[in-house]
């Protein structure tokens, strides 16, 4: 832990922040080609309609308007359609019947921005509207519309996922003295990362070569989809480049092939010209993939000591027209099976129904792909309502009933083995904290003068880091971690991995692993992602799942470097190799630490002075392969007072407990948290895409879906424990979207408590000022 | 149109289309790619310019109501090689992450500071209220601006040793 190294466990400034502070970073949206011209998109008034007529000859008059494209003309190239990475298929562009409003109906290229839009403007279609299907549980009525006519199946319904022990449950249920159900729906709600999506794409019809400057989280995965949608136009993998830059926000939102993606190199292929399409803010909120959607319908049955022992979880997954989510193939409704959270349940059943509905695809991240948060949000919420019923303390009752730090690893019901965890002590740690106990009598006196004030608990376990082989893959690729490390002669570093920052730091954090394994100075170590014709083939970043996979790989390369500088140190020191030990970041013979070498001049000799029998350089490259996945945690609790007037809902304070493993970091990881707890807060008060009957998006700007500004966003409070994994090469787990998944039931929970005394048991998020005071209104209490 | 105007404190001038936005004039015209777009409703911020020291979402303003007038922008910030005590506060203090929103959250930042050299966490907090971040939850952004403020009163006094003497 040499600070003049910067390895693991210090806050080492960014190295990143030299550009972006300077205006100097490069997005999408800053490259500019020679001769690039732009590219912009008809998008639908309609949720369900037919296509009677599409007119592009305004457009086509429109000087400096180069190409009208349709579905139609995408027919003979065989594009109209594009495979999704859940295994359905997607509309690129419709050729007969649009499914959702503010789909993808043609595309306008332009030799300026401007342009595009007048072109855009003045396309003409005519429509006939066709019934709307917005509600998925309506979807599954026998007499629904179908959506999908392209499918040989005819209803509304994707797939089923289930897990569990369902006549066990069942029986527990009947066997328990209390049974608390509850419906829950958690809202769609989209990323909003503050870059909107986008691609230059460049074609070389000469060499074929295609080069994209791309907003992706997984470049690598897009390289091959590209091939596969693709090949048969002649786009092979070897002459496809997929460049992700500085990515201006992602949080899942980044990871989907959107159809402008398609279009924009489909109008390079088209005019052999470089083409930019960027995406408007309202196209982003209304067509983009979407997150959550999910109807549940929750059960807990416990002992009337308060022992949970049973859990029932049924739910409804509105996923839009098409399956566009991104989750691994085993799992069509994610990682939702890590719904039994932080307690040792007997028994547990869980079902998904995947639905169809005239809306944008959802079921994509929102800082969390893989529906943990749904999970976390419906187990937590229970846990309170459970607490209610027994007139319980929810923080006794959590502590009760935790799985205990020695039962690691933890095989829980639904079968996933956690791998390390002391709850109990996260949660005393923050009632500690925030001064519990008085927060309680504090709350007793305000009620007594009729002031509302709400504690909400939430103790959340993650599951990230996807994934080992056996289990994980997107489209058949395995989600393995991969890093190539470089030391160069003069001891200088290249490190390049499979992954993509979009914000976290990655060019600092790597770069630590690295100094820590290696003893070089993090200034001396260049992180590079992003480029596919560079780095390693890897599935990106998203899920919290760099550090457990590429950081795993990045010190298991380091580890290689090691052992094979063990033998040049051995040659340079006239020494056996047995006799050489790594200690203080130095190579030293055993017992005899004044004979050492660094590992700057280790690589030295590598590539001067190598020994007989070894070969020169000193590389390595890791494609890491996890044996399991990891089990970050955290216990949060929040304060918020109640306006009896406005009904809304004030924040007072959040104490936030994390652990996630061995920190890199720390600097960087609670800057992490920061952002995880305030994307909890936001679904938790404010943000909510609703649809009126007839498909209409309600609320498709930022003047409607109300992101949390400064003025809405506590003063976040953390602190940390920490348990490092036991299977990770460095103990660490992830946190990205740590505070994502554990904020939002902390905060509804805090809600409830501060009304739970006129007989409230749940509010659905957001949890809105006019919810509130109708409420108020309802129990007689509003001012 | 023919538009003149002095962009970090150089004289820059181009020919317009009306409804050319400042935005892309900077952006695209000038190059200056620090500035970046991220709504179309005057809501996240990304884009603010100060505008004769006045922090404006330049998405929101024509190009040529800005003729005549002076543009300041992220490139402008750093002097000589020496960073702004903005941009220092926001590395030091970890107020960024992907970076998209910092040019127009250290631009709304400068122009506080410079009518209230020590806002309180509520000021500042009001000040940045138009600037949209998604990476950082405001609290360290909160923190880089009361660095900066820290250090501008710091240098203001070691260079006006009297003027601070008197306040």
């Amino acid at each position: 832990m040499a600070v003049e190294i910067g390895g693991i466990g210090h806050s080492v400034q960014r190295k990143e922040d030299a550009r972006f502070i300077r205006g100097r970073g490069n997005y999408v949206d800053d490259v500019k080609l020679p001769g690039m011209v732009y590219l912009d998109i008809v998008r639908s008034p309609y949720a369900h309609a037919r296509i009677v007529k599409i007119d592009t000859s305004k457009a086509l008059a429109i000087p400096g308007v180069l190409a009208v494209i349709t579905g139609k003309d995408l027919v003979p190239l065989k594009l109209e359609w594009m495979p999704t990475l859940m295994g359905d298929k997607q509309m690129v562009l419709p050729t007969d019947t649009v499914m959702y409003q503010a789909q993808e109906v043609a595309a306008v290229v332009a030799t300026e921005r401007y342009i595009a839009a007048d072109g855009v403007a003045a396309v003409e279609v005519e429509y006939e509207p066709l019934p709307v299907v917005v509600d998925p549980i309506k979807a599954l009525l026998p007499d629904a519309p179908v959506i999908r006519e392209d499918r040989a199946q005819k209803n509304n319904q994707i797939w089923h996922w289930e897990a569990g022990d369902k006549a066990g449950t069942d029986k527990a249920f009947r066997e328990s003295d209390v049974v608390v159900k509850q419906d829950i729906y958690i809202p769609r709600i989209v990323v909003a990362s503050i870059e909107t999506c986008g691609m230059v794409a460049q074609f070389d019809k000469i060499d074929g070569q295609l080069t994209v400057w791309m907003t992706t989280q997984a470049p690598h995965a897009i390289r091959t989809v590209i091939a596969l949608v693709a090949g048969h136009l002649g786009l092979a993998e070897h002459k496809i480049r997929v460049i992700s830059p500085d990515i201006g926000g992602g949080f899942g939102g980044k990871v989907p092939v959107y159809p402008g993606y398609v279009l924009t190199i489909g109008a390079s292929v088209l005019t052999g010209l470089p083409v930019k399409w960027i995406e408007d803010r309202s196209e982003n909120i209304q067509a983009d993939s979407f997150a959550r959607d999910y109807h549940i319908t929750a059960e807990l049955a416990a002992k009337k000591d308060g022992t949970m022992r049973a859990l029932r979880v049924k739910t409804v997954a509105d996923h839009g027209a098409f399956d566009a989510a991104a989750n691994p193939s085993k799992f069509p409704a994610g990682l939702f099976g890590i719904v039994t959270g932080s307690y040792p349940f007997e028994k547990a059943f869980v079902e998904v129904d995947g639905v169809y509905t005239n809306k944008p695809p959802g079921g994509i991240a929102y800082r969390c792909s893989f529906r943990v948060t749904e999970a976390a949000f419906a187990i937590e919420r229970l846990v309170d309502i459970l607490a209610l019923e027994l007139k319980r303390d929810p923080a006794d009752l959590r502590l009760q009933n935790f799985i205990p730090p020695q039962a690691f690893p933890f095989m829980s019901t639904l079968g996933w083995e956690y791998d390390s965890g002391n709850y109990a002590g996260a949660l005393k740690l923050a009632m500690d904290k925030i001064g519990y106990a008085a927060l309680r009598r504090e709350q007793a006196e305000k009620r007594k003068r009729g002031e509302l004030m709400g504690i909400g608990i939430s103790s959340f376990t993650e599951i990230v880091g996807a994934g080992p082989s056996k289990h994980f893959d997107i489209l058949g690729l395995k989600m393995f971690g991969s890093c190539e490390i470089r030391v160069h002669p003069t001891g200088k570093a290249t490190v390049r991995l499979g992954v993509k920052s979009q914000g976290q730091g990655h060019e600092t954090t790597f770069g630590q692993i690295v100094a820590e394994e290696l003893g070089l100075p993090v200034a001396d170590i260049e992180v590079e992602e992003g480029d596919t014709d560079t780095a390693p083939y890897g599935l990106g970043t998203y899920a919290s799942r760099s550090t457990p996979v590429a950081g795993a790989a990045t010190a298991v390369a380091a580890r290689k470097i090691r052992e094979k500088g063990k033998l040049i140190a051995a040659h340079l020191l006239e020494a056996s190799p047995d006799d050489i030990e790594w200690k203080d970041y130095k190579y030293q013979v055993k017992g005899v630490p004044a004979k050492s070498k660094t590992m700057a001049e280790v690589a030295f000799a590598a590539y001067t002075n190598h020994p007989q029998g070894v070969e020169a350089g000193l590389e390595a490259v890791d494609y890491y392969d996890p044996p399991n996945l990891t089990f970050p945690f955290g216990s949060y609790i929040c304060v918020v007072d109640i306006d009896k007037g406005t009904g809304e809902v004030k924040v007072r304070r959040f104490f936030a407990v994390d652990d996630c493993g061995t920190i890199i970091n720390p600097m960087i990881v609670e800057g992490q948290i920061h952002g995880g707890l305030t994307m909890g807060l936001a679904p938790a008060l404010f943000e909510e895409i609703n649809y009126d009957k007839d498909g209409n998006i309600q609320g498709g700007t930022f003047m409607d879906y109300l992101l949390p500004t400064a003025m809405e966003t506590p003063s976040w409070e953390t602190a940390k424990t920490t348990t490092p994994s036991p299977h990770h090469p460095i103990g660490a787990k992830g946190v990205g979207e740590s505070a994502t998944v554990g904020a939002p039931a902390a905060i509804a929970n805090a809600v409830v408590d501060a009304l739970a005394h006129l007989g409230v048991r749940h509010i659905d998020i957001p949890i809105t000022p006019w919810k509130v005071q109708r409420i108020l209104k309802e129990k007689g209490v509003a001012e | 149109m023919r538009v003149q105007m002095t962009v970090n404190g150089t004289t820059k001038e181009a020919d317009v289309e009306p409804r050319l936005l400042l935005v892309h004039l900077i952006r695209e015209n000038l190059g200056l790619t620090g500035t970046h777009i991220g709504c179309d409703t005057t809501s996240c911020g990304a884009c603010t310019v100060l505008l004769d020291g006045r922090p404006v979402k330049s998405c929101t303003v024509f190009a040529v109501q800005a003729d005549g007038r002076s543009v300041s922008t992220v490139e402008g910030l750093e002097q000589g090689g020496v960073l702004h005590a903005v941009q220092e506060g926001f590395t030091k203090e970890h107020g960024l992450q992907c970076g998209f929103c910092t040019p127009g959250m250290m631009m709304t930042s400068v122009a506080l500071l410079e009518r209230n050299a020590a806002p309180t966490e509520l000021q500042i907090r009001q000040a940045i209220s138009g600037n949209l971040c998604r990476c950082t939850g405001y609290v360290n952004i909160v923190k880089a601006i009361q660095y900066a403020g820290t250090k501008l009163r710091e240098t203001k006094a070691e260079r006006e040793p009297a003027a601070a003497g008197r306040a």
